[in-house]
């Protein structure tokens, strides 16, 4: 066949995601001119609402701050080779784990509360994603489907502890659990108006990044990931790094859903779950499953979820219209990886057939 | 609980089961036709949600639900084709297109959506199978959709073309070996194509029930997953088109016990109860899926056993 391996080209290959862009942005224009928009006009709305002033970039890093940690949950299975797609779940159980901890430790110090909320979200967003990878290495049950199906039970979960058990009696028409004290909740950065949460992404993106370019198990994680049969039989013990990858991408929505709840709303309701686990998913892909490359494509995300309410505001559009340009950026992401390592010989792409290439795109990087 | 109260919260099961499992009926023969030809399309939630919106507002406009219905196969087998074109390019991920159309089909969807959220389409109209009975509670669940007998003599149809025609062969044979279906002269990516514009054109079909019979109305919160819980109804139905029928019921009825219950005045633990459909879902797969050998009639070329 002649998808030989071809020799690599790492500038053309990482230029790709910027092509994908590039054409998403046209794919996105033209639809934009089909609906009866100005398309330049929208484009430039959503560049204003994004990072156009000091209020734009406020909004896109408060949004960026929790897509970073969901970004992160499904970069790191992905090292393992697994697509796992339950972020909003585990940001959703975080949230109710950080909530339900606060209540009993009303009145403690603040550093120690946040400490708490931090570990109680992280571990039960862990707990559920890594059973999810549990379940694929003991019992091979897809874990796409199945990180899906426990996030839908997560989100049951919250809605059934914030309506029922944990609920406080004076959220009347919007059911809630106890909320913080003013003052124990996370404050903004110094010099900044965007709360603590922007900073812990980063730094949990720089750990994760320095953990697998830079330890002796980063090189464990990319053997398992690069082909896991080899890597048992080099007698590297596989389930536990999968489900540990799971468990730690996991953790790192669940601490989205600590710092949505301790940063933002003062207590854990509906209002946690927009979406920013399904983002991301394609955060994730943007990134290329890199850690450091999480944040800026949550900071690009985070801005086009920003440019909503300006393009609803000022060009009555509606507030979908940032999940079109999601959807239509993913699509091409995803197709565009078809020429991947062969950009530079377009021409004998005519002839498409199955490649033998590990199902899983994440597979083939295995650089950090 | 008296036996009145078990009998009701069964009867409305039963009446749940009917009701709700239409959907999940028409995406996971979809999905099975998809899978057959060897690929998956994770896309159908999102599919699914298109269908539904497309079927309310041709409904709306045109006053004809039948309409409806077609616009809504229409708009899942342009789904279904934007998938199998792009997934027989090199290198692309069915899995991962999967997951970008689902983001791009409920994007699209709830866009053109928001004009359909308020006014009123006129919607199917069942068939009261139940006219005979007395009892008001078999009635309200003896009155079926034309769609789900549609889903169920498709069901059927399917499981009979699979082993008999020549056409159901062939597409057996692209998804178990492509190589021998190369050896056999058979346009394997076209019909791979052909069999992801099917699989989404049903599963439109099966949006088109939500919004034009149950719960009958358009909205963004209309489907909770359903496309993706029938992804995995496929595997615990064996790929075996009339399975996908029984597990269709027990989906349904599964999503029925919490307002079965609430209908005889048990409310306590109603959000645990819809997570019901899920966990069970969990439960299945967990319970047929093996480590060890790849699954009992799955197709050879699946990308899910990995």
């Amino acid at each position: 066949m002649s998808a030989a391996p071809a020799r690599p080209r790492p500038l053309i290959d990482a230029l790709l995601p910027l092509a994908a862009l590039a054409i998403a942005l046209m794919l996105f224009s033209l639809f934009v001119a089909l609906e009866g928009q100005a398309p330049l006009e929208v484009l430039e709305t959503i560049f204003a609402g994004a990072f156009g002033d000091a209020f734009g970039w406020q909004n896109t890093l408060l949004r960026a701050a929790p897509l970073i940690l969901t970004g992160l949950a499904v970069a790191l299975p992905a090292r393992a080779g697994l697509v796992i797609i339950g972020g909003e779940g585990a940001l959703a159980f975080g949230a109710l784990g950080a909530a339900a901890v606060a209540v009993p430790l009303a009145g403690s110090p603040n550093l120690l509360l946040w400490l708490a909320m931090a570990l109680a979200g992280m571990l039960a967003g862990g707990v559920l994603i890594g059973f999810a990878g549990a379940l694929r290495q003991w019992r091979g049950v897809n874990e796409t489907i199945s990180s899906l199906l426990l996030s839908y039970i997560a989100v049951a979960l919250m809605n059934h502890f914030v309506e029922g058990p944990l609920r406080d009696p004076a959220s009347l028409n919007k059911p809630s659990t106890y909320p913080l004290a003013p003052e124990a909740m996370l404050g903004a950065l110094p010099g900044l108006d965007v709360h603590v949460g922007l900073a812990v992404g980063v730094v949990c993106a720089l750990l994760a990044w320095v953990f697998l370019r830079f330890t002796v198990w980063g090189f464990a994680v990319r053997v398992v990931g690069g082909n896991p049969r080899a890597a048992a039989m080099a007698g590297l013990a596989v389930t536990p790094w999968v489900i540990g990858l799971c468990a730690a991408g996991g953790a790192m929505a669940g601490l989205a859903g600590m710092i949505e709840v301790a940063a933002v709303h003062g207590a854990c309701n509906a209002s946690v779950l927009v979406g920013y686990g399904h983002a991301g998913i394609l955060i994730a892909f943007i990134a290329r499953q890199n850690p450091l490359a999480v944040v800026p494509a949550a900071i690009l995300i985070g801005g086009i979820g920003a440019a909503g309410s300006l393009l609803q505001r000022r060009l009555d559009m509606p507030d979908a219209t940032v999940l079109v340009l999601q959807g239509i950026l993913f699509v091409v992401l995803i197709a565009i990886e078809t020429l991947r390592g062969h950009a530079w010989r377009l021409p004998q792409l005519a002839t498409p057939r199955r490649s033998p290439t590990p199902a899983l795109a994440a597979k083939t990087d295995v650089s950090v | 609980m008296h036996v009145d109260a078990i009998t009701a919260v069964l009867l409305a099961m039963l009446g749940g089961a009917i009701r709700v499992s239409t959907p999940f009926l028409f995406v996971s023969l979809g999905e099975t036709i998809t899978e057959k030809a060897g690929r998956i399309n994770l896309g159908l939630e999102g599919t699914l949600v298109m269908g539904a919106m497309s079927a309310y507002a041709a409904s709306l406009h045109s006053s004809q639900p039948w309409l409806g219905v077609l616009a809504a196969a229409g708009a899942g087998a342009v789904f279904g084709l934007l998938h199998g074109l792009l997934a027989s390019l090199r290198r692309v991920n069915d899995i991962a297109l999967g997951i970008a159309l689902m983001l791009l089909g409920t994007g699209l969807a709830f866009y053109w959506g928001k004009a359909y959220i308020q006014p009123q389409a006129p919607t199917l109209t069942a068939f009261h199978f139940g006219a005979w009975s007395d009892s008001p509670a078999l009635r309200s669940a003896l009155d079926i959709n034309p769609l789900f007998v549609a889903g169920l003599v498709l069901a059927f149809a399917l499981h009979w073309a699979f082993a008999n025609t020549r056409l159901g062969l062939t597409l057996r044979l692209v998804g178990d070996s492509e190589a021998a279906a190369r050896a056999a002269g058979a346009a394997v990516i076209p019909i791979r194509i052909a069999a992801t514009v099917f699989g989404g054109a049903l599963a439109g079909v099966g949006g088109a029930f939500l919004s034009l019979f149950y719960p009958g109305s358009w909205n963004e919160g209309l489907s909770n997953g359903q496309g993706i819980m029938a992804v995995a109804l496929v595997i615990f139905a064996r790929w075996q088109p009339r399975r996908c029928v029984l597990a269709a019921l027990m989906f349904g009825a599964a999503g029925a016990i919490g307002p079965a219950l609430q209908s005889v005045g048990i409310s306590s633990g109603y959000y645990l109860f819809n997570a019901a459909p899920y966990a069970l879902t969990l439960l299945l797969m967990t319970l047929t899926c093996s480590r060890d050998t790849s699954l009992k009639g799955a197709p050879g070329e699946l990308s899910l056993n990995r």
